[in-house]
């Protein structure tokens, strides 16, 4: 039994947070893992992932260094998964459940008419995995007989692969990318920028809801309390569609989900959709004034009163 | 925008629990309680039937037709006559015939046949059910067809060239990529907000035909049985009540004690 991971590539060459928990996830198939890396900084963050970080079970690296791969469009990476996957013997597949891994992974599965395991929080053994379906308010266990089986990963439920290094694992350079047959062009990403941690990789998070009014409210409120904890800032739904925040920051069901130290909810009730984001979060302190909240029967500490006055009280506090 | 082209769009939606209930496991542990639990279309599938109306609506000369599909129980044409009610064209149940836990892969493959047969060249559908959060059929019927898949699906706009442009939600932003037809596109949350159906209009709909269909007799050769073992489900372990605090002192104190500050 053997393991291929997909690391996405990234901008930089730097090796994302997400695909160290990737790596993390694919150790616990206790299989030998190959990691095929695509796109122009592959050899870099090959390099990187070599000298920083420890992962006993990596055996081989294969980086594709092509440039038409670093928009990750599936209809480019799904021919070169299929062959990579077609031409070996990999016992098990494993993606991220990032934009690019719920994108790509189920064409991938459809075209080795392969039902995958998608959003796995738990690997119990090589053939049973643990999955949350409506929108978490139900764990299902589920066993997989095939020989062959294909996984998306929740990254934020399983702790990065530690520092260190991996001398051992050779680099390979993969050839003859299989060409494109679609004319699909990507035209540009619009990234929101900031200059806070990484929602998904963060260690804390302050998240605004609707109470929070209109987006001056919301970036004069949140921004100072996030500042000194060095936190990422989350929204709701309805705090995104009122137009306080970018859609980016949005967790829930449908948005991110998280699972940082710690989750501040200001002026955020609770909706089942938005808690299936966060309710992994280690502590969780909610301050809102609404007592009858939905959001205090997940926080284990609630605050409740005028937001205006705690947030930046708490601040204040936090500064000295 | 040229008028040459013609667009037949095919909307899948599917029949789920309700997304305001909190589903519950059943007694026996075999699945999730169903007895008295109001079902509606999956609410990213009804933001999938209101783009199809409102591309006819707004480019009367671009769409000969639109058709809704669901794959499910007899009860699920009543989201069928609600697309209808809505303005969708036409629509058939592919009755499951009591089969449960249809795999998305399954599902995909019976939509590809639909697909080919009856020359549909945009899907539109939603971009996961909420009730297996699978998110995962748009993309393999997009795989199955050799066709561009747009996913996740925030802006959708037919250009004079003949492509379409899309623009997509992903995790740091927006991404907008352009493909010609034909392509399935899934939708997300901020595409559009549906309508509303009035009575009459929902009485008018009852009169319409839904083409019935067998998951068995129509669709031979396609495999539906699971590929997946479900062993259990559970509902998830609650966390102890938590402590209601009287002070941001007292807050930052047990802050200190759980070593989050």
């Amino acid at each position: 039994a053997s393991t291929l991971a997909f690391i996405e590539s990234s901008k930089d060459g730097s090796v994302s947070r997400s695909s160290l928990s990737l790596l993390a996830a694919a150790q616990k198939l206790s299989n030998p893992i190959t990691a095929v890396i695509t796109g122009s900084q592959a050899g870099k963050t090959a390099q990187a992932l070599k000298s920083s970080f420890s992962c006993n079970s990596l055996e081989k690296l294969i980086i594709f260094e092509d440039s038409k791969l670093d928009t990750c469009l599936p209809e480019e990476l799904t021919p070169l998964l299929v062959k990579l996957l077609k031409g070996n013997d990999y016992s098990h597949f494993v993606v991220s459940n990032s934009s690019v891994g719920k994108n790509v992974l189920p064409r991938v599965g459809a075209l080795l008419d392969i039902q995958p395991v998608c959003d796995v929080t738990v690997i119990k053994a090589p053939k049973t995995f643990v999955r949350p379906i409506y929108a978490g308010n139900i764990i299902s266990t589920i066993e997989c007989p095939a020989e062959k089986k294909i996984l998306s990963i929740r990254t934020s439920s399983f702790a990065p692969i530690p520092e260190g290094s991996t001398d051992s694992v050779a680099i390979e350079k993969g050839t003859d990318i299989p060409p494109c047959d679609l004319d699909v062009t990507w035209v540009k990403t619009i990234v929101t920028k900031s200059e806070r941690p990484e929602l998904t990789s963060a260690l804390n998070v302050v998240t605004g809801g609707r109470a929070l009014k209109d987006k001056d409210t919301f970036d004069k409120l949140l921004s100072p309390l996030a500042d000194v904890l060095h936190a990422a800032i989350g929204a709701t739904r309805a705090s995104v569609d009122n137009g306080l925040c970018d859609n980016s920051l949005q967790i829930g069901q449908t948005g991110k989900v998280i699972a940082p130290n710690l989750y501040i909810a200001v002026g955020v009730s609770g909706a089942v959709q938005h808690l299936a984001g966060m309710k992994d979060s280690k502590v969780i302190v909610a301050i809102n004034n609404d007592p009858d909240a939905p959001i205090f029967n997940v926080a284990d500490y609630g605050l409740q009163g005028d937001l205006y006055k705690i947030v930046p009280e708490l601040t204040e506090k936090l500064r000295n | 925008m040229s008028g040459k082209r013609q667009l037949r769009i095919l909307v899948p939606v599917k029949r789920v629990v309700d997304y305001q209930i909190k589903p519950r496991v059943n007694k026996a542990l075999t699945g999730i309680e169903t007895n008295g639990i109001k079902f509606s279309i999956n609410p990213f599938d009804d933001i999938a039937v209101e783009e199809a109306i409102r591309i006819k609506e707004k480019n009367k000369n671009l769409v000969e037709s639109t058709h809704a599909v669901s794959i499910g129980p007899t009860k699920a044409q009543d989201i069928l006559r609600n697309c209808l009610a809505k303005g969708i064209d036409t629509c058939s149940l592919i009755d499951s015939m009591d089969k449960e836990n249809i795999e998305p892969l399954a599902i995909a493959k019976i939509l590809k046949v639909i697909v080919e047969k009856r020359g549909f060249n945009l899907v539109l559908m939603g971009k996961q059910a909420i009730d297996d959060d699978c998110n995962n059929t748009g993309q393999m019927l997009a795989g199955l067809l050799n066709w561009p898949q747009a996913t996740n699906a925030a802006k959708v706009e037919f250009l004079d060239n003949g492509r379409v442009q899309v623009t997509r939600e992903i995790d740091d932003g927006e991404e907008v990529i352009e493909a010609p037809l034909p392509m399935v596109i899934t939708t997300d949350l901020r595409l559009n907000t549906p309508r509303y159906v009035g009575l009459p209009k929902l009485m008018k709909a009852k009169k319409k035909p839904i083409e019935k269909l067998d998951i068995i007799k129509d669709f031979p050769g396609i495999n539906i049985e699971p590929q997946l073992n479900t062993i259990s489900i559970e509902e998830p372990k609650t966390k102890p009540p938590g402590v209601k605090l009287n002070s941001v002192d007292e807050l930052i104190e047990k802050l200190k004690e759980a070593k989050v500050i």
